[in-house]
């Protein structure tokens, strides 16, 4: 018979026991009748011999080996009990559990989805991208496409190797014509990642070169948009950017890189010019590393060949290396800090649920002192008692923990939802039994975590003493734990509200920031041309000075200007300059953000100019190249003195050096927050007009529009969807923003944090005061006699009222020094995660140190008054 | 006399080894055997025996008496057996040697 049997067959078990006892009772008894004894006497000895039956009883049972498990269901229903016996308790207690472990397991299934989960790639732990740096300007991700082919060539460590960028154009034919985000990749990219295509085939070799014939790979989701997934789209034609394409292969549902992309061609047909410039890096590598190849490996195989480049290419090499990455740090980049942080402060707000709770176990805990006095008195031992208590705080922090999990089923797609800008990988963020796993610990955990005090003090001391003075005389310890509760609240509600107040500040410093832009009423949009007018560079040129036109005929627009990159927008082209005719040492060569705009852009944007003149319509074709720059370039290359008329030099641009023409204010490119830490902070414009023919086909495909209107933004975008469709209606707007919403966005991340800490800060704050509520009502209750006796011997009302409040207001005290501590350290760790964020000021202590001692003051007071208008006679007659 | 820690599942050993037996025969031997020598409380007797049944030394059955009524007669099983012949054995050397010790230390008294 195992345990299980054992267990399962209690009932039996016991009748057994109780049979065989009495059994040896009567034969006793028996015997002893038969030697004459009297009835009477005979079962009385029997007894006496035998000893206590119950006693016996419960020892046959412990023997029994299934104790434990009895005795912890026993423990489970009796919790049960009484937990239904204290609704409101319960209430209180569940809800502040299921809240605190709720936010908990959301913030772990955020971070299990989207970085602890291995990608959906064949030995995804295998896959590393490769990045260049630089002394100066740090890593980069940019390859251009030779270096890619040298370094693809050159290693042994990382093969297969792979290469993808961005494209996008308009397809058309069959269906109608519309915009789509596209990749050009390499053909190792498929095999390199590990994954088979569901219809159709990758990319072969040979179709990755100049001049093969054109290719094309479907998304999952467009192929089941446009072509209702029907297999038959697999080798017919399809036109893209104005060419035919034959469809070779489907990629897997959710196939991604790094955005979601519609259509993938073959890296190797690309036209671009830069595809054959050293200078140009483009290109994202992703590799595989070969079986026993450690990253650190590849990183010494990559520095040799880097160094090889830089012997053979020193104009483009110079100083530059060449890293690998695990991918899957790549891809989650930046979010990995702020979800750990998040992570951290829902774990205090956790902590503080615990505490609370805690505290409310032990008011019942001394409540109920005399009960398990009698128990002791009944013969349960210490750890039995102990058991007992945690029993009933596990089975408080499961179904916590349970209340939790819903709460983060129903709660997770509207966090993710909220995230600002796109969570990567967030399609993996999902409540699974990994999730359900660090729940259960999580409960386990704080369950342990708040019975523990409690559970600790049950086994009686002065057993006797306890049974017979009732709780009221044990009461020292337990106000001491009870303090050292309310100050550990207050110490985390302080690191929580102070952290908020430093979010907050930092959100109010940097929207105040300006943005160098006059963001009012100004709408940006990209522009498909029609692929009938990709032909010539001339037919490219009057069709923008067409859009142009067009779009100042639209009534409510002021002035329009096409541009390269917008600003708060990703997008950037990085130039290196000097100012001299003799180059700095390569890896020297500071770099400014180059945008290609028309002449309007300075109106539409509303930058104001310095000195000089900006970009007019004389800058052409055929005339002298020049630029504008900003403030930031004009002081870091001539200091402060005068920069119009002086040279640059920027070859990235033209070999020979460009003219300087006019200053402009800085604009805040990279967003109002990030600007500040960028690298490349200096900035030039040039004219698109002097964009040499070669290269127009490639700046057609990435041209913005933006347009200044005098309505509000967004009600000019459909007239000028319907003005710029173009003779053949095949030219499309898409991404339409309004600039103020980006500016807006650029603060997002911050604005998002403190939406979070803000929640979790008055949601700690709220727990904090009941907290401190309950433990003092219950203080001041069980020392009602007392104050009796005071009142009777002469102190007044207010005497009673300060004697508690002078005790609320010493654990408040230590509880902000020591949070204030926390806090510090808090400070910290924000300053280092969150973009454009100061160390703690003083103010922001002035400002939220006050709402929580407040709070805490009036949550006080309560019982404080309550104490204050005891009736001595009544209190006295209570003792 | 107060029993030695494991003594009392030595003797119950020895008295079931000697036959299928029911707890009171149990009690009412040992203390016959052991001249009232060793006086356990009874009851005491049974929670012995149930953890010697759960550690898979003893086995039971529900029989007849021959008084005609049901009782649970205990046996001890191959395990008990080699159990009590160890301890039997071990227990006995012990004896031999405390004896020995207290001899020495009487005679050195004299």
């Amino acid at each position: 018979m195992n345990w299980w049997h054992r267990l399962m067959r209690k009932e039996q078990m016991d009748e057994q026991l109780e049979k065989e006892l009495r059994f040896h009772l009567e034969q006793h008894t028996a015997d002893l009748t038969a030697r004459g004894m009297n009835p009477e006497e005979a079962r009385r000895q029997a007894r006496l011999a035998f000893g206590g039956p119950e006693r016996v009883k419960e020892q046959c049972r412990d023997a029994r080996g299934t104790r434990w498990l009895e005795d912890l269901w026993q423990d489970f229903r009796y919790a049960l009990r009484t937990l239904k016996q204290r609704p409101g308790f319960a209430a209180v207690a569940l809800l502040t559990l299921g809240l605190g472990i709720g936010a908990t397991t959301v913030m772990f299934t955020v971070i299990n989805g989207v970085v602890l989960k291995p990608l959906p790639y064949a030995k995804p732990d295998r896959l590393v991208t490769v990045h260049g740096h630089t002394e100066k300007y740090g890593e980069q991700w940019g390859f251009s496409y030779l270096e890619f082919l040298d370094c693809q060539r050159q290693s042994r460590s990382l093969r297969p190797m792979a290469a993808w960028t961005y494209s996008g154009a308009t397809l058309s034919e069959p269906g109608e014509a519309e915009y789509v985000d596209g990749r050009q990749i390499s053909s190792e990219l498929f095999s390199v990642l590990g994954i088979s295509l569901p219809q159709g085939r990758a990319f072969l070799a040979e179709e990755d070169r100049p001049g093969a014939l054109p290719v094309i790979i479907l998304s999952y989701g467009l192929w089941q948009r446009r072509y209702a997934r029907s297999p038959a789209i697999i080798g017919k034609p399809i036109v893209f950017d104005g060419k035919p394409y034959t469809v070779v292969g489907i990629a897997p549902a959710g196939f991604r890189l790094d955005t979601d992309a519609d259509v993938f061609t073959p890296l190797g047909q690309s036209t671009r010019p830069q595809m054959q410039n050293r200078g140009a890096r483009f290109i994202h590598v992703v590799a595989r590393l070969q079986p026993a190849v450690t990253v650190i490996q590849a990183d010494t195989e990559l520095s040799l060949i880097a160094r090889r480049m830089a012997e053979q290419y020193p104009k483009f090499n110079e100083g530059r290396g060449l890293v690998a990455h695990p991918l899957q740090q790549e891809i989650v980049g930046d979010v990995r800090p702020t979800l750990w942080l998040l992570l951290g402060a829902v774990g205090l707000v956790l902590l503080i649920a615990c505490v609370n709770v805690a505290s409310l176990l032990l008011v019942r805990a001394v409540t109920r002192e005399r009960e398990l006095a009698m128990r002791v008195a009944l013969g349960a031992g210490r750890g039995r008692l102990v058991r007992q208590c945690l029993t009933e705080s596990a089975v408080l922090g499961l179904s916590g923990g349970l209340l939790g999990v819903l709460l983060a089923a129903i709660g997770i797609r509207p966090f993710v939802v909220f995230w600002p800008g796109s969570l990567p990988r967030a399609e993996e963020v999902q409540v699974d039994w990994h999730v359900v796993l660090f729940a259960l610990a999580a409960s386990l955990a704080s369950g342990l975590l708040f019975g523990l005090a409690p559970a600790l003090r049950a086994p009686a001391r002065e057993l006797e003493q306890t049974l017979r003075s009732g709780a009221r005389t044990v009461m020292g310890n337990s106000r001491r734990m009870h303090s050292g509760f309310v100050i550990a609240e207050i110490a985390l509600a302080v690191v929580l509200l102070v952290s908020a107040g430093m979010l907050g500040q930092t959100i109010v410093r940097l929207s105040s920031l300006d943005p160098g832009i006059d963001t009012h009423n100004v709408v940006t949009t990209r522009i498909a041309l029609s692929p009938t007018n990709l032909a010539t560079a001339g037919q490219m040129r009057a069709a923008w000075q067409d859009i142009l036109d067009r779009a100042r005929r639209v009534p409510g627009v002021q002035s329009a200007a096409l541009t390269d990159i917008i600003p708060m927008r990703v997008g950037e082209n990085s130039l290196g300059y000097w100012a001299t005719p003799d180059p700095p040492p390569q890896d020297q060569v500071p770099l400014a953000l180059a945008s290609c705009v028309t002449p309007d852009y300075l109106k539409v944007m509303g930058i104001p100019l310095r000195s000089g003149r900006f970009i007019n319509e004389q800058d052409r074709i055929g005339r002298d190249l020049v630029v504008v720059i900003d403030d930031n370039l004009a002081q870091h290359a001539f200091g402060g003195n005068q920069a119009v008329g002086k040279r640059l030099w920027i070859p990235g641009m033209s070999p020979s050096p460009v003219q300087v023409v006019g200053v402009v204010g800085h604009v805040r490119h990279w967003g109002l927050a990030a600007d500040d830490q960028s690298r490349v902070r200096d900035q030039i414009y040039y004219s698109f007009a002097q964009v040499p023919d070669p290269l127009l086909r490639f700046f057609s495909s990435i041209m913005s529009m933006a347009v200044r209107s005098n309505i509000p933004p967004l009600n000019a975008v459909e007239p000028l969807r319907r003005e710029l469709r173009g003779a053949a209606g095949d030219q499309a707007l898409y991404d339409v923003h309004n600039m103020e919403q980006l500016v807006s966005d650029s603060l997002a991340r911050q604005r998002f944090l403190l939406l979070l800490f803000g929640i979790f800060a008055a949601l700690a704050l709220v727990l904090a005061c009941i907290g401190i509520y309950g433990v003092l009502a219950y203080l001041t209750s069980q020392r009602v006699p007392e104050f009796g006796v005071r009142m009777a011997l002469g102190a007044n009302a207010g005497d009673v009222m300060r004697l508690v409040m002078r005790q609320s207001v010493g654990m408040i005290f230590v509880g902000v020094i020591v949070g204030l501590g926390g806090a510090w350290a808090a400070g910290r760790v924000l300053t280092r995660l969150v973009e454009g964020m100061q160390s703690s000021q003083p103010a922001t202590f002035a400002i939220m140190i006050p709402v929580l001692v407040v709070a805490a003051l009036f949550a006080s007071f309560v019982p404080a008054r309550r104490a204050s208008r005891v009736d001595p006679v009544r209190a006295l007659r209570q003792e | 006399m107060d029993l030695p820690q494991g003594t009392l599942d030595l003797l119950i050993m020895q008295v079931v080894a000697l036959g299928p037996v029911h707890g009171y025969a149990i009690a009412q031997r040992l203390q016959q055997v052991s001249r009232d020598v060793v006086q356990v409380p009874q009851g005491s007797l049974y929670p012995a025996l149930h953890r010697l049944e759960n550690r898979g030394l003893l086995a039971a059955d529900w029989k007849e008496t021959e008084t005609g009524r049901e009782a649970k007669f205990y046996r001890l099983t191959r395990k008990g057996r080699m159990q009590l012949e160890a301890e039997t054995e071990s227990w006995r050397r012990l004896a031999e040697a405390v004896g020995l010790v207290l001899k020495m230390s009487a005679g050195g008294a004299e």
